[in-house]
């Protein structure tokens, strides 16, 4: 997943000093505003609470939850995904749900031509959402800004439109799966507990690879790239490069995810795509948090169990939404994690945006 | 009969990219002067269009219904840029995205609160409700003709308005170089809620008119913003030449894609195959026209700014 040459973790100073504004803002010494160092004892918190879900839903005989559950966290590995372009690579992607669906698609089409195992399924999603994603990054990395937002999104719409037409697989009504992938390990996925238990896994070992990514020399540079490109460029850096290899990776996370989305309604369908998905993840990235490791997660929460939430009392609910929404990026631009994050003083070392 | 289907597409091909530009002419003046993403814009058509149609009911007039849909749209949406959209314009393109889109969502369901989940159907005036016949053996619909004709109308208007007034020459510099513009003495703020309501007058206008064409509904601001969005940036965002162009280019390959596409590959690959392909192709085309210019232009054909 991460290139050998780049994850010689933590960084030498030396490659991004010259990013760094002052170095007497820092409280510890070694340490670079472009580090995401993890509290363990607060992670290990969260995976406690994200372990105990489903004996306690159980217990209060809410089971039916734990389906939902198990969305959010699928929600949250495809939000992470687009944290890494977004948060870390400063690349604005509008079409990161084609490549959830994409992944959705080809674990969908895999599974209905007979081969069930998830061993095969999901790396193979994997591995398509990211060559996708490596041939659109080449294309549309060659613009900038606006520029880059439209053409991620006008690839997004060809492919949506391409599902919608393939009618081999279901075309707009969508393609239904024979049940849930075969993971072996004495799992069994129909399970909704397993299920669950899976998915977890999956993102933990997500999570901490993206960790150990973003402290490395590629997530430093990738950082610095967002920061001011031009002058990594100066530097030296194949800038291009970087950004394509984090786009394609982010691609691939997505696929990842689209499988197990895949997997978890046992259902595929061309909306997965819509641009309307892609601005619901974004939407996810900015509630919990832009640039933060647990941002995706946090947002994937707060938006799948908002939506369940406010469904419930009324159908406009896409309104509160909406209102929430522009209040966060009004008052909150670093999301709702962001808020909290600014009295956590591992953050508080972190100076202002350096200038150009 | 293939000159008729030829004629017919390119009239429907024209009236198509004609409503795609007056969308786009707003947009790529947000999008220019103020280095603004604005998803809004699409709301903009659905809440013109319902005020259209609402007015016209009430009113009984089509011609009352569009003026009167025209002006509150324009006042709903100055009051929208004073109130919301002007805080957006020192953010990032993320946070113009998401605000934006949160503006969109709340479009959406405020529209589906006050006029129901319902679509709403316009019948043309009575007087261009039939066909014409433009000569002997082939007609065509007089309410697209007069569409096509407003179209034209008011693309002549842009066009003087933006190269002979003095008001077009304070939108072009603010277009190239805000901040030269402003150093130079142009209200730009003040100039540029001017322009955000004509926008959105261009926009009701072009709901209003496709109205009878095709149904006013939520929703109906998404599928056409996104074809507004790639209009302006083949044409180059910022330039009203370049929506011009955009508008049509996207309007007549979308149409010949749709229609003289299948057609052309059953002629070469006689079979089912043939028309199978056409039809996946053809919703793809545009987008692929849209990949195809930024690859070689990757600012648009015509961009605005320097």
């Amino acid at each position: 997943m991460v290139d050998p040459a780049c994850s010689v973790a933590p960084a030498a100073p030396s490659t991004v000093a010259p990013v760094v504004p002052a170095a007497a803002t820092f409280t510890a010494p070694g340490r670079s505003p472009l580090d995401h160092p993890m509290s363990l004892r607060w992670a290990g918190a969260l995976l406690l609470f994200l372990l105990l879900i489903p004996p306690v839903l159980q217990a209060l005989g809410d089971d039916f939850y734990v389906g939902v559950a198990s969305r959010v966290l699928v929600f949250a590995l495809a939000a992470t995904s687009l944290n890494l372009i977004l948060g870390y690579g400063g690349m604005v992607s509008f079409g990161h749900a084609a490549f959830v669906g994409v992944g959705a698609y080809t674990a969908g089409i895999l599974m209905n031509s007979g081969f069930m195992s998830a061993w095969v399924t999901w790396p193979l999603a994997f591995a398509v959402g990211g060559v996708l994603a490596l041939a659109i990054g080449a294309l549309s990395l060659r613009t900038q800004g606006v520029y880059f937002i439209m053409i991620t999104l006008a690839f997004a719409q060809m492919l949506y439109y391409l599902m919608v037409s393939l009618k081999a697989f279901g075309g707009d009504d969508g393609l239904s799966l024979p049940g849930r992938a075969e993971l072996g390990l004495g799992l069994d996925l129909a399970n909704d507990n397993h299920f669950y238990y899976t998915v977890l896994a999956v993102l933990v070992l997500v999570l901490l690879g993206l960790h150990r990514l973003v402290n490395a020399r590629f997530g430093h540079a990738l950082q610095a790239i967002r920061e001011n490109e031009p002058r990594m460029r100066a530097l030296g850096y194949d800038v291009q490069r970087f950004k394509l290899l984090a786009f394609a990776l982010a691609g691939a996370l997505a696929g990842l995810a689209g499988a197990l989305l895949a997997n978890q309604g046992s259902f595929v369908s061309p909306s997965l795509m819509q641009w309307s998905q892609s601005g619901m993840l974004m939407v996810m990235v900015i509630l919990g948090g832009v640039g933060r490791l647990f941002g995706g997660l946090a947002g994937a929460a707060l938006f799948l169990v908002a939506e369940e939430v406010l469904s419930a009392y009324t159908v406009h609910w896409q309104f509160g939404l909406g209102l929430v929404l522009l209040l966060v990026v009004l008052r909150a631009p670093t999301g709702l994690v962001g808020l909290w994050g600014r009295v956590d003083p591992a953050h508080r070392a972190k100076g202002p945006k350096s200038p150009p | 009969m293939n000159a008729v289907l030829l004629v017919e597409q390119s009239l429907n091909g024209l009236q198509f990219g004609l409503m795609l530009f007056l969308l786009a002419a707003g947009l790529t003046l947000v999008f220019g002067i103020m280095d603004m993403v604005n998803l809004a814009h699409g709301s903009l058509y659905m809440v013109g269009a319902y005020l259209v149609a609402t007015a016209t009911l009430a009113s009984g007039s089509f011609w009352l219904g569009l003026g009167v849909g025209m002006l509150a749209t324009a006042a709903l949406a100055a009051l929208l840029e004073v109130g919301l959209l002007r805080h957006f314009y020192e953010r990032d393109h993320l946070a113009q995205v998401l605000g934006t889109f949160a503006v969109l969502l709340m479009a959406n369901e405020g529209v589906r609160m006050v006029w129901g989940s319902q679509a709403i159907s316009l019948n043309p005036p009575e007087a261009l409700a039939g066909p014409v016949e433009l000569w002997p053996g082939f007609s065509y619909s007089a309410y697209r003709l007069f569409i096509i004709a407003v179209g034209l109308v008011v693309a002549a208007l842009l066009y003087l308005l933006v190269t002979r007034t003095r008001l077009g020459m304070q939108v072009r510099a603010g277009a190239s170089n805000r901040d030269m513009a402003l150093a130079m003495g142009v209200p730009v703020r003040r100039l540029f809620t001017g322009v955000f309501a004509l926008g959105a007058a261009l926009c009701a206008l072009a709901g209003g008119l496709l109205g009878p064409l095709l149904a006013v509904q939520v929703g109906m601001g998404e599928q056409i913003l996104i074809l507004a969005f790639v209009v302006i940036v083949i044409g180059g965002i910022g330039s009203m030449r370049g929506a011009f162009l955009g508008a049509l280019l996207v309007g007549g390959v979308d149409t010949a894609g749709r229609t003289l596409l299948p057609t052309a590959l059953q002629w070469l690959w006689p079979g089912e195959a043939a028309a199978n392909a056409g039809a996946t192709v053809a919703p793809i085309l545009i987008y692929l026209l849209m990949a195809a210019v930024l690859f070689f232009k990757p600012r648009g054909l015509f961009p605005a700014h320097g």
